[in-house]
């Protein structure tokens, strides 16, 4: 028998239009009459227009999880389950994707097969922290439907005070701007403390993000905690005959306006034969000219990445950026890899051990000061740490002997290490 | 009686899947050997490899909260029409990889087909990146999917042509942590008003020590009502930020008339040009009116068109404004200058003009 359907007249205005409507999806899901999901997705629909109406939420958090795991389901319980029981229990999974977010369709069928079956058929693509989000489960059912998903390869992700799911760009799959294999890092990095996510025992949430340029298609120097992003410290590549082609086809003042003056540092000039100078040491990789002149110029070859810690969203001391820590690790061998997570490894135990409750990674830097920050993940200081050395005198310099003592000794040691290299 | 536990099935802790065996062939063959690439239309990248070879991607727009049919029409297209390998973007595009060029036209028409606008590449308006609302949140202050719908509706066309002078990031979040992220127009809750308090509830709801301690301007305080252990706010000191809202949900922070929509303008991710930066408030104070927020849509266009009118080629919405200053932005979008607008929260002083320059 056809159970009756909600009336929905403020959400039924959200389905013409010309951007594919959501409502269209829940309608098609509360009529699928033969599906377990049904009656959920009708009751779902008639707390979201009693929200439209009062401009109120009405869901609320619990603890719901699966065996072994503490973290990665979000739990909602309907405040007005009266009206709409069969939607008084609405769990999202979250569930990583495949680093980069790559699918076949076998993959998709078998996630929707899966979530026909035990959830509501809604999946968002994706959370803003780049899960998968399987939308819509009671709680007898959320342990069968992560245990098929799992089966099929797929994992929970992070929810709660622990490590979060990551994101990374498309990168080396289909960009030339890529400056490493950020694949590997991500699965490197994350797979690594898969504990620190699964059973969350942070201070607070912790979120690494992997950009392979300073395109930052991944927003990680607002959105992460640990911020990777592509580099490289070489001389940037310049094809001299397409800078000739790019010059014949927009013409010099478009050139000049939109290329030469717009590099932020002023490193580049337009020769008189239409070939380009770069100053690459004043050049700091900001990727536009890059991007301009995409066929003319390249990344150099000493490829790497910059680590920046601290970005984060409003809560509770208004949003933050990342600061840079470390300006530059060679990101190619084994090797290099193993000191991206030895380095990761040292953020998230100082985090563990000296956050405050609730407090993330960049709060406890504004807190402590960048330099005991350092000193507490063993990184040296290094003057692309900061806009500009401090403006105030209120600081005790009597070390400042010892300080300088480091710093030339530093910077031998480095300039031996490339000597060997 | 014979025992009837059953072990519960213990997990694989895979982790992060390896998206190779799922990645298009063209693109697995070619990981990390790309050489340049550019865009035949809105929509569509050619990229070439090192070695000359080439492979084409279709992006599309999609609701994001989508339906297991939406999903399995999308992969019929992926295996009809494409090479049965697809991907996703951080603002919820779909992108169907083909390694001929002559597959192109007729992926196109099939998404066309069935509803989903082709583009969000170059200087276009790309997906509003959201967050959950009244459909999912245990916080929100309005609805997410419902704004973004609205609003992409009206921005169709700046989805599927590249006509801005940069690319154009819009955002949307549903309470004041701002989940929805940094964008060159942000679209995020505003509250006007101190939570109310069901002192019934408190002490048994919520931890209050972690509640105190989770005001950024210490405005909340332990406190007896009626007999109860509950909590107290200074409504002279309360910012109506919502923080104490979450970990304390009798804290009521919304109601139908006190929760606002603001819109921030020149966030920016990149590092292109200028550093990465934060957005700024333009408006605040709108209605928050589903199912359409009329309101708000007016605003955004408003700023949106006179970007596109005045922005020069390359500049982000936030470098164009920093180009023409604040007084000419204001004026241009038609938004008044209010005593809001001048920071007072901390390192405010920083956001000040300590200068002689000034436009006229």
């Amino acid at each position: 028998m056809t159970k009756k359907k909600h009336e929905t007249p403020l959400l039924d205005e959200l389905q013409g239009g010309k951007w594919p409507s959501f409502v269209d999806g829940l309608k098609r899901l509360a009529n699928d009459e033969d599906k377990q999901y049904s009656g959920m997705m009708n009751d779902l629909l008639g707390q979201l227009e009693h929200s439209y109406k009062t401009k109120l939420g009405y869901w609320k958090g619990g603890t719901v999880s699966v065996f072994g795991y503490g973290g990665g389901v979000i739990p909602r319980f309907s405040q007005v389950a009266e009206d709409y029981p069969e939607s008084s229990e609405f769990h999202t999974l979250r569930v990583q994707p495949p680093a980069g977010m790559h699918y076949n369709t076998e993959l998709l069928r078998n996630m929707c097969d899966i979530w026909e079956e035990h959830g509501s058929g809604l999946i968002a693509l994706h959370g803003q922290s780049g899960d998968i989000m399987f939308q819509g489960c009671t709680t007898e059912n959320v342990q069968k439907a992560f245990d098929d998903l799992n089966e099929i390869g797929l994992d929970m992700g992070g929810a709660g005070p622990a490590l979060r799911t990551s994101m990374s760009c498309v990168g080396h799959a289909r960009c030339e701007q890529s400056c490493y294999d950020e694949v590997r890092a991500h699965r490197t990095i994350i797979n690594a403390f898969l504990d620190e996510m699964h059973r969350p025992a942070l201070p607070y949430k912790f979120k690494f993000k992997f950009s392979g340029c300073a395109n930052d298609c991944v927003n990680a120097i607002h959105r992460a905690d640990f911020a990777v992003i592509g580099t490289w410290r070489d001389d940037m590549k310049v094809d001299q005959e397409e800078v000739k082609k790019y010059v014949t086809e927009v013409g010099r003042k478009y050139t000049i306006d939109n290329v030469i003056t717009r590099c932020p540092t002023n490193a580049l000039s337009l020769n008189d034969d239409d070939t380009l100078e770069v100053d690459n040491p004043s050049c700091v990789r900001c990727m536009h000219c890059l991007n301009v002149m995409n066929k003319a110029l390249s990344p150099g070859d000493d490829k790497g990445v910059t680590i920046l810690i601290g970005g984060k969203r409003s809560l509770k001391i208004g949003d933050q950026m990342g600061t840079v820590v470390v300006p530059f690790l060679k990101l190619e061998s084994d090797e290099d890899y193993e000191k991206l997570e030895e380095m990761a490894e040292n953020v998230i135990d100082f985090f563990a051990e000296n956050a405050l409750e609730h407090e993330r990674i960049g709060e406890t830097i504004d807190r402590i000061g960048l330099t005991n920050f350092l000193d507490g993940v063993g990184v040296g200081i290094d003057p692309n740490m900061v806009n500009h050395p401090r403006t105030n005198s209120y600081v005790d310099t009597s070390e400042w002997d010892q300080e300088a003592a480091k710093w030339l000794e530093r910077k031998s040691d480095n300039s031996t290490k490339t000597a060997a290299e | 009686m014979t025992d009837t536990h059953v072990e519960p099935r213990r997990a694989n802790e895979t982790g992060v899947p390896d998206p190779f065996p799922y990645m298009h062939p063209v693109l697995k063959k070619n990981y990390g050997n790309w050489k340049w690439h550019d865009r035949l239309r809105p929509g569509v990248l050619h990229h070439v490899s090192q070695d000359d070879e080439e492979v084409w991607t279709v992006r599309a727009g999609t609701q994001r909260q989508m339906d297991v049919h939406t999903i399995r029409t999308l992969c019929d297209i992926a295996d009809m029409r494409a090479e049965g390998h697809v991907r996703f973007t951080t603002r919820s595009n779909i992108e169907f990889m083909v390694s001929r060029e002559d597959m192109v036209a007729p992926l196109i028409e099939a998404l066309e087909a069935e509803g989903f606008p082709i583009g969000g590449t170059g200087n276009s308006v790309s997906m509003i990146s959201h967050t959950q609302g009244w459909l999912h949140c245990d916080i929100p202050g309005t609805d997410a999917s419902g704004v973004v719908k609205s609003l992409m509706d009206d921005l169709h066309k700046e989805f599927v042509t590249e006509e801005m002078p940069n690319r154009v990031r819009i955002t949307t979040s549903c309470c004041q942590i701002n989940c929805g992220g940094q964008g060159d127009i942000a679209i995020n809750v505003q509250y006007t008003k101190p939570p109310v308090i069901d002192h019934d509830l408190v002490a048994n709801v919520c931890e209050r020590p972690a509640v105190v301690a989770r005001c950024p301007v210490a405005a909340i305080r332990p406190a007896l009502v009626n007999g109860k252990p509950s909590l107290e706010v200074d409504e002279q000191k309360c910012i109506c930020c919502g923080a104490c809202y979450a970990p304390c949900p009798p804290m009521q922070i919304n109601s139908e008339e006190s929760t606002k929509i603001a819109v921030w303008v020149g966030g920016k991710h990149s590092n292109a040009r200028s550093k990465p930066t934060f957005h700024k408030l333009a408006v605040a104070g709108l209605p928050n009116n589903p199912p359409h927020w009329p309101e708000v849509g007016e605003v955004v266009k408003k700023i949106l068109y006179a970007y596109k009118e005045n922005g020069r080629d390359w500049e982000r919405l936030g470098e164009w404004i920093e180009r023409i200053g604040w007084p000419r932005f204001f004026e241009l979008a038609e938004i008044p200058f209010t005593r809001f607008h001048i920071d007072d929260f901390r390192g405010a002083r920083e956001s000040l003009n300590a200068s002689a320059h000034v436009h006229f």
